[in-house]
This record gives C-alpha cells, sequence and structure tokens, in this order.
C-alpha cells in the first residue's frame, strides 16, 4: 500500500445476477484515498458509485459477486486488511461502524422510528466496546449533538426520529456515523433529498467535522456543483468505470473527458444569463452487455471509430490528473470542451483571481 | 500497440445505436400470470380444486349407489373399495371383524362407507361438496357485489354520504362476524336462503373498504383531469380507472373468502344452525358424523379431508393469486 | 392522545348501545315468547308481565330491556335450558372458565406464531421458512373443530395422553387440548403476518444503517426489526379474537367444556332465545373490548402515536 494511503481498491469489478442475465456493474475501477484527504466520486444513477461503497463495507446484496480486485485498508502503521477476503463477521465486529462509517442518502427513512435518537447514537459505542457504561456513552451522544449542531442536545436526545425535521435527522446519522470516531467516512449522497439551504449547512458541518477530527471522506453524489467546495479530489464514474480522475481544481478548471465536460455544462449557472444548458443525450447504457469500448462514445459528439473497438486506457494528463478516453491519444485530431464551458471556466477563474488579490 | 490514423476519424451518430431494453415490456396481467405459474404452492392449490370439483361433478354418478336411499340393512358399513381391498386397506374390516363378508354381501362396495341409515357416503359427500361450494360461491358473489357498489358510491361521492356510509360500517363491523351469523340464521330459520344471506351480510365490509380507498386515491388524481373533462364523463373514467386497477385485489379477496363461507357454513352446522335435511353440506355430513366419531370414524373422517382439502386450495391459490397480483401486497 | 382514547371509547358504547337494539328487536321477531308455558301460574305471569311490560308498546318495552340490561345486567329468565331461571345466573358462571381458556389459546398462539414468524423471515427460503409456511397455512385453513376432532381422537383416545372431556378436578390440564386446538389458528395466523411484516421491515433504509453501524444480526433482527414489525402484528389481534370466539363454540362442545360457548350452542339447540341474546351480547362486548385494547395498545407502543409531534 502507498504510504500515506488509507484505501486502496485495485481493480475491483463486480457483477449482479439478474434473471435477465449477470449485471457488470463495476468493470475494473482502482481509485486510493489518502488519510484526510476527501475524494468525491460523482456520476449518473447506474454508474456503479453506490455500490462501490456498498463494496467497502460488505454490504453488497446476496446476488452480488465480486469477480477479481481488492479492496486495502489500513488498520495501523504495519497492518493492512483486504475487505473483500475478510468474512462477514470480521466486518462487524471491527471495521463497520467502527472504522468504516456511512451516511445514507434520505434522512427520513434512515433512522429507526420506535428508538430514541440518544439511543441510536450510543449503540454503535456500545456494541464496539468504545465506552465502559452506559452513561458515558449518553454523555459522548450528548457531545456528539453539540457537535454536529443540533440545539438543546439534552432534550433532543431523548426525542423520536419523527419530531425532528429532515435536516435534523441528517445531523443525526452524521452524529451516528462519528460515534465510534471512524478513520474513513462515506458520505452516499448526503444532500439530495434534502432543500437547498439545507445542502449547504450539511456540506458545511461535513467539511468542520473533517477540520476537526481529520476523518477521511468519500462523498458520493451525482451532482458536480454541490462537491466543488468540498472535495480535496474527484473521481467521475460512468458505467462501471472511472473516466477521469484528478485534484478538484483540475478537474474543475482542466477537464478532459467529454462525459466530465457534460457534466460540467450541465450545471445550472446563474452567471451564464440567457444561454442553453447543456445536457447529456441517450442514457447510461445496459450494462448487462457492456459495450465493447468507450462506454460513452454512443452519446458523445466526439467519437472516434476507435471508441467503438477498443476501451481507452487512462491517459495521464498531470502526475495527479488522468482520464481515460482515446482523445487524449496522440493521433486523436484536437478537439475543444464545448464553448459554454470553456466561457464559464474562464468566468471562474477569472473570478477565483479577483478572489485572490 | 500501435494504432492506424483511420481509427481515430470522428462518427457521426445518428439515432444513436442505443441497445434494446432487453426486458420485453409485458402486460400487467400477463406477468400476474407468470408469477402464479411459478408459485408451486398455488398450482397445487389450483390442481386439488380441480379434482374436488370434477369429483364433487361427477362422483355421485360413478357408484350404482344413489346419495339419499336410505338401506337399513346397510347401516354403519366400513368403506370398501374393490381394488384397494385386497392390500388390506379399504377392506371392509371394522374393529377387526370383515363386516361384508358376514352380512354377506359379496358383491356390495360402499366406497367410502354407508352412514347410519345405510346412505353411501361417497355419493353423499361429494354432493355435500357441491352444496358447501355452491353455498359459499353465490353468498361469496353477492356479497363482492354490495362490497363493491358501496365502496364505489362512499368513496366516488364523498362528503356527507360517505361520511354516513362509513359511520355505519363502523358500527356493523363492531359487532363480530359471529353473532351476526347467529342471530340472523336463528331469526330467519336455518336453511338455504338464510344462510347464505347471512354469510353474505359479513363478508361485504372489507371488499367495500378495499374498493373505497382506492377510489379515493383515485378520486384525487382524477381532480386534475375532471378539470379537462366533461363532468358527466368522470364516472365513466372512474369506473375505467378504477375497475381495472382493484381487478387483482378483487380476486384475490374473493378468492379468500371462498373458504371463509365454506368454513363459515360448516361451522354453523356443526353448532345445529346449519341446513337442513335433505340437503347435506361438507358441515352436515361432519355434524352428523361427529356423533359417533369414536365408534365409526369414517363417518367424519372424509368429509373432513375433503372439506380440509378444499378450503387449504382455496387458501393455497388465494396466496398465489395475491403474490402474483402484487409481491407486496399485505392483508389476509 | 386521551382525546383519542375518549373517541375510541364512544365509539364503543355507541356499538354495544346499537348491538343491545339489534337484539332487542330480533328479539321481537323471534317465534314462540317464554311465557306460553302452561306451568306458569297466573301470579308469576302478572309479575313477569309487570317486570318485562310484555304488554306494553314498543316504546316501553324498549326502554325497559335497556334499563334491565344496564343497570341489572339482567337479559331476562332462560326459557328452555333452566325454565325461569335468571339468565344472568346461568351464563356468568361460565364466563370464567371460556375466557381462561381463551387467553390461554391466545397467548400460546401468539408466542408461537412469533417464533416462527422470525425463524421464517430471518431464515428465508430455506426449509425452516417453507415448513414454517406451510405449517403456517394448514393453520389458516382447516377449521378450528377439524383440530378439536383430530387432537381429541388421536391424543385423547388413541394415545390417552390428555384428557378427552374437561374436568374440573383437574382445571388446568384438561384445558390443555381445548387450548391448543383453539390456538392453532392464531399461531398460523401470526407466523404469516410477522413474517411478512419482518421481511419488510428488514428490508428498509434504517435497518441497512443499523447493519452499516456494524449491529450483529441477532441484535439487528430482534432488537430493531421485531420492535418495527410487532406494531403492525397487533393490528390483527382484533380479527384473531374474533375467531376466538368463534372456535370456542366449537372447541368447547367437542371437548364439553362448561363455558359459555356450549352454553350458547344448547340455547341455539333448545332455542332459549334470552341465553343466547346475552352470550352474544357478551362476545360482541368482549370483541369491542379488544378492539378498544388495541387501540390503546397501539398507541403505548408507536412512539409516533405516543410522543406527539413537537418541537
Amino acid at each position: 500500500m502507498e504510504k500515506n494511503a488509507l484505501l486502496e481498491v485495485k481493480n475491483l469489478t463486480l457483477s449482479f445476477k439478474l434473471s435477465a442475465g449477470i449485471n457488470h456493474v463495476i468493470r475494473d475501477i482502482s481509485f486510493t484515498l489518502a488519510q484526510g484527504e476527501t475524494l468525491a466520486i460523482v456520476g449518473e444513477s447506474g454508474s456503479g458509485k453506490s455500490v462501490t461503497t456498498k463494496a467497502i463495507m460488505g454490504l453488497i446484496d446476496d446476488n452480488g459477486a465480486v469477480e477479481e480486485g481488492s479492496i486495502l485498508f489500513k488498520l495501523n502503521e504495519t497492518e493492512e486488511v483486504d475487505l473483500l477476503k475478510v468474512d462477514k463477521d470480521y466486518l462487524q465486529k471491527n471495521i463497520r461502524g467502527s472504522r468504516i462509517a456511512i451516511i445514507f442518502q434520505d434522512p427520513m427513512t434512515s433512522l429507526d422510528p420506535t428508538m430514541t435518537v440518544g439511543k441510536q447514537i450510543m449503540e454503535s459505542m456500545l456494541e464496539h466496546h468504545k465506552v465502559t457504561s452506559k452513561s458515558e456513552a449518553f454523555k459522548k451522544a450528548k457531545e456528539l449533538l453539540d457537535l454536529v449542531g443540533i440545539d438543546h442536545p439534552d432534550k433532543r436526545i431523548k426525542q423520536y426520529p419523527h419530531q425532528l425535521s429532515g435536516g435534523m435527522r441528517q445531523r443525526v446519522v452524521i452524529a451516528i456515523a462519528l460515534a465510534c470516531e471512524p478513520d474513513l467516512l462515506i458520505a452516499d449522497e448526503p444532500t439530495t433529498a434534502l432543500d437547498v439551504t439545507i445542502q449547504s449547512q450539511i456540506l458545511e458541518l461535513i467539511k468542520d467535522i473533517q477540520k476537526k477530527t481529520g476523518v477521511s471522506i468519500i462523498f458520493i453524489t451525482h451532482d458536480l456543483g454541490v462537491v466543488a467546495n468540498v472535495a480535496d479530489r474527484v473521481a467521475v464514474m460512468y458505467a462501471g468505470k472511472i473516466v477521469e480522475e484528478g485534484l478538484a481544481s483540475e478537474i474543475y478548471y482542466n477537464p478532459q473527458h467529454p462525459y466530465t465536460w457534460g457534466l460540467l455544462s450541465s450545471i445550472p449557472s446563474l452567471s451564464d444569463k440567457g444561454s442553453e444548458i447543456l445536457s447529456i443525450p441517450g442514457t447510461p447504457p445496459n450494462l448487462i452487455n457492456p459495450p465493447v469500448g468507450d462506454a460513452f462514445a454512443y452519446r458523445s459528439a466526439y467519437a472516434m471509430k476507435i471508441d467503438f473497438e477498443e476501451q481507452p486506457p487512462m491517459f495521464k494528463v498531470s502526475s495527479t490528473h488522468s482520464a481515460a478516453t482515446w482523445l487524449l491519444h496522440p493521433l486523436a485530431p484536437k478537439v475543444e470542451m464545448p464553448a459554454i464551458l470553456k466561457e464559464r471556466i474562464q468566468l471562474y477563474q477569472s473570478k477565483r483571481g479577483q478572489q485572490h488579490d | 500497440m500501435s494504432y492506424r490514423k483511420e481509427q481515430f476519424e470522428s462518427v457521426t451518430l445518428q439515432n444513436t445505436e442505443q441497445q434494446e431494453m432487453l426486458a420485453s415490456n409485458t402486460g400487467f396481467f400477463k406477468d400476474a400470470f407468470t408469477r402464479f405459474a411459478t408459485n408451486k404452492g398455488a398450482l397445487i392449490g389450483l390442481i386439488f380444486i380441480t379434482i374436488i370439483l370434477g369429483l364433487a361433478l361427477i362422483g355421485p354418478s360413478i357408484t350404482p349407489h344413489i346419495y339419499n336411499e336410505v338401506i337399513t340393512t346397510n347401516i354403519n358399513l366400513p368403506p370398501r373399495i374393490p381394488f384397494l381391498e385386497n392390500f388390506g386397506i379399504f377392506n371392509g374390516f371394522w374393529e377387526g371383524i370383515d363386516v361384508y363378508a358376514k352380512k354377506g354381501f359379496d358383491d356390495l362396495y360402499y366406497w367410502f362407507g354407508a352412514d347410519g341409515l345405510g346412505r353411501d357416503l361417497w355419493s353423499r359427500v361429494w354432493m355435500g361438496t357441491r352444496i358447501s361450494f355452491l353455498v359459499a360461491f353465490v353468498a361469496v358473489m353477492i356479497d363482492v357485489a354490495i362490497g363493491i357498489t358501496y365502496g364505489l358510491v362512499s368513496g366516488y361521492f364523498g362528503g356527507k354520504v360517505d361520511l354516513v356510509m362509513q359511520r355505519l360500517v363502523e358500527v356493523i363491523s363492531g359487532i363480530p362476524n359471529l353473532v351476526v351469523v347467529i342471530l340472523l340464521v336463528l331469526v330467519l330459520k336455518p336453511g338455504l336462503v338464510s344462510i347464505i344471506f347471512a354469510l353474505m351480510i359479513t363478508g361485504w365490509i372489507s371488499m367495500s373498504r378495499v374498493v373505497r380507498s382506492q377510489v379515493l386515491k383515485l378520486k384525487e388524481m382524477e381532480y386534475i383531469l375532471a378539470a379537462r373533462t366533461l363532468g358527466a364523463s368522470s364516472f365513466v373514467i372512474i369506473l375505467k380507472e378504477i375497475l381495472p386497477n382493484i381487478m387483482g385485489q378483487i380476486i384475490v379477496m374473493t378468492m379468500f373468502s371462498i373458504p371463509n363461507a365454506i368454513f363459515y357454513e360448516s361451522f354453523l352446522a356443526f353448532v345445529g344452525l346449519g341446513l337442513q335435511p335433505p340437503l347435506a353440506s361438507l358441515g352436515v355430513l361432519i355434524s352428523t358424523g361427529y356423533q359417533s366419531m369414536l365408534i365409526y370414524p369414517h363417518m367424519v373422517i372424509y368429509p373432513v379431508i375433503v372439506l380440509s382439502i378444499l378450503m387449504l386450495s382455496f387458501n393455497l391459490m388465494a396466496d398465489g393469486l395475491r403474490d402474483a397480483f402484487d409481491p407486496k401486497m399485505k392483508g389476509f | 392522545m386521551f382525546k383519542y382514547i375518549n373517541k375510541r371509547l364512544v365509539w364503543s358504547i355507541i356499538t354495544l348501545g346499537t348491538i343491545l337494539f339489534i337484539l332487542f328487536l330480533l328479539l321481537q321477531f323471534m317465534p314462540g315468547t317464554p311465557f306460553n308455558d302452561e306451568k306458569l301460574t297466573p301470579q308469576t305471569l302478572a309479575i313477569m308481565n309487570a317486570k318485562y311490560g310484555l304488554d306494553q308498546p314498543f316504546m316501553t318495552r324498549l326502554w325497559i330491556f335497556y334499563s334491565n340490561v344496564i343497570t341489572k345486567f339482567d337479559f331476562g329468565i332462560s326459557m328452555a335450558i333452566q325454565k325461569n331461571w335468571p339468565v344472568g345466573d346461568l351464563v356468568l358462571p361460565r364466563l370464567g372458565i371460556s375466557v381462561r381458556i381463551g387467553l390461554q389459546a391466545l397467548l400460546l398462539g401468539t408466542f408461537n406464531g412469533i417464533l416462527l414468524g422470525v425463524l421464517s423471515a430471518s431464515k428465508r427460503n430455506t426449509w425452516i421458512d417453507t415448513l414454517a409456511t406451510i405449517l403456517a397455512i394448514l393453520g389458516v385453513s382447516i377449521p378450528s373443530y377439524v383440530f378439536a376432532l383430530t387432537l381429541s381422537y388421536f391424543l385423547g383416545y388413541k394415545i390417552q395422553i390428555f384428557d378427552i372431556i374437561f374436568n374440573y378436578k383437574d382445571p388446568f390440564f384438561s384445558s390443555l387440548l381445548p387450548t391448543i386446538a383453539l390456538s392453532m389458528f392464531i399461531m398460523a395466523q401470526t407466523t404469516r403476518f410477522l413474517r411478512t411484516e419482518l421481511i419488510e421491515v428488514l428490508g428498509s433504509d434504517y435497518i441497512k444503517l443499523v447493519e452499516a453501524k456494524g449491529v450483529s444480526k441477532f441484535k439487528i433482527i430482534y432488537k430493531h426489526g421485531l420492535r418495527n414489525a410487532l406494531i403492525s402484528v397487533v393490528t390483527i389481534l382484533g380479527p384473531l379474537t374474533v375467531n376466538l370466539l368463534t372456535g370456542s363454540l366449537v372447541v368447547e362442545k367437542v371437548y364439553a367444556v362448561p363455558g359459555i360457548g356450549s352454553m350458547l350452542v344448547n340455547g341455539i339447540l333448545t332455542n332459549d332465545y334470552n341465553v343466547i341474546m346475552m352470550i352474544a351480547f357478551i362476545y360482541s362486548a368482549l370483541y369491542i373490548a379488544m378492539n378498544l385494547f388495541v387501540d390503546i395498545l397501539y398507541g403505548i407502543i408507536d412512539p409516533r402515536i405516543r410522543v406527539a409531534k413537537g418541537g
């Protein structure tokens, strides 16, 4: 494992058995997460992003099977473990909740309606023996409620989920995730189901928590706009593969893959007055019979013959930035990103320049 | 690996070759049919029902005996079946004695034995099945009709009408079915009509509730449509929209009501409120047979087995139908 | 929540009142009256006329009927079973044994049902699940009297472990067979319902989060799954009670239990209308009481109802 890495996913290939056939949901992906960093995995529904996180936690449904690959997790300075090779018992006792925690998308259904909020936070602490007594757990739970920004923790801790608003419930979910001070926090579309104003509050909270606790974060989303302020690095997924990855600034200011262009262009922006909103035509491919070449070619205006013949490898754009598109091959024609996108990026860069002055 | 320049020529995509939808779009009923056909329990239920109903139709005619003919010399004869008697079962033995031989009946066969009046139980059981089933079927059909109508009216008209109708339902359902059935049959004197009437009175409520909730749900959606359609055709629209949607649930509930009605009818017979002679349903047979159960078990065993299998099969089929129409549908 | 209970209470009382009215109406239509007996002396006849207002107009008789029931719980006198005895004296002493067996059956049935339901849902599609499902569907389909007869025949007659008839000398042991027979349907229905509920609950989002927290499978099923699923199972207690009532008639008859069920059967056989009325009323009252109990129970165990939405 790399020196600073907390999690290393290598050549992960995963599929689900359906009555219609085998669905190749994840097709050979690799990425690394360093300690203390925030990696955003961005993609449409069906891209495989959620399944990846479930694979890390070992929460795949029974009809799913890992065909290849490994997920290395650093236990401590000297030990690492391949999460795909241990049994569910090990995962339950040693990893889930205690070392890796997850936040789900819909706060309205993420909490047990028959248990108080406090008890649900205390549950993982007690289960993983992070505390020595119930009263200690209770105290810690109150502190956590405070940490996630819930008012009147002594009152709230005894309340039931239905007595809290959506935003508050999501904060509780975050508190539950942090209860055992995990090394890795997986946030699976944590703001998708919330109002825009609450969204930014939750994002701020997550950033804040990372500053305070140094926890590493994998942030799953379909919305590049949401991630802009939170991510250190971004990986773009499409049809079960990572098509582009790099530092956040590289992805936002120098995207190379047509899909990334499409994603960035489709973010509505207040500054483009009167311009069109670009959308990506078509739909993601069916992965029961995955396309032979570049899966995105069918929807791309820049498709070339070779896109239908062979899958593109990852081309390096910089030491931290790579993209899997034939457009980066020396023999490929020089292609420019859509004009609208180019303008927008120039606008942002100038604004950023102004800010730095 | 070396590549050729031509491979990097751009391709214009007209009508992007989207891969076709792999799963073909089948209709709702076709889907349901497939689900039903793969449900083992449901199929077993269906097979048994067919067998039993088939036997109910032709059973009495297979044997030479007439179902209500009293032959005092043949009373209490144990079961005897021609081919099987060679295997030591159904051989006309009772308490170790070959009753047929003793009485000199070499050529006489009573497949299910004879009852206390010398009547052939085989024919009686299948005649009884006919009656039990008919009573249940008629009662269920009527109460389904009432239930649907009540639910439609209550839900569609809403407002005060709905309020009153629902309050009525609340009070009626506060009285246990048992009480209603007993009282009704008591007052109207036990008989075919009174039993059907009593069964029908208690069954319609759950159907009306289901129909009503569907109407309410659809009414809400229809308001959007109603703004654009002519007022007069709303009723027809609702009829066209609701009925197909709840057809599945109606079928399932009907299927569940039939064994319920069969049970109630037999139960009434058991407590003395059953059909009067000469009509003999399975319940009546069980009720009379029970009295000599310890001495002549054959009189009660066969109607019991047929009744149980009938009810079991209907329940299995109804379960299967429910899963077929909506795998998530709860309730019972 | 008290407002909620009050409303239900009021409705229960209204329903009981309506039942009484229906019973009274039916009484008018019953062929034959208790007071045609030649053995009655003119004095007794006069007393009864005065007491029950038999020659009074409809409304007066209705009023007398209502007041008799409400104030003295007096349903008149027996016409056949024990002539001229107050019906209450015949029925009420028998209430205890019926209620006892009924409760035993309810407890046994629900306990077994919950056990089977949990096993079935947690080991879905294994042989345990199939077996439990088969047992459940058998229990639901086969009428209670078949169970009563079968148990009585095999366990009471052939292999003589149990008493075939209830006897006072050993009230508990001899109540076992009737209890078991009566509990079959309850167990079967509870199993089916709990299984469905539990499977649905175990598929919900919050269970996924609990699993992601690293909680053991055992705790997931019992601490989270069961708690949520049981709430819904409470709702079937009402219909189950009806089944208990129905079944008790048969079970008491088969095992000769001296309860109100067998008395009802007796009353039907002898056309003793007042007895039938009273027991019908008691049955209705029991059913309504159970429904009320379920409503209250629901309010207690579901926090969403118990704790009003606040801050």
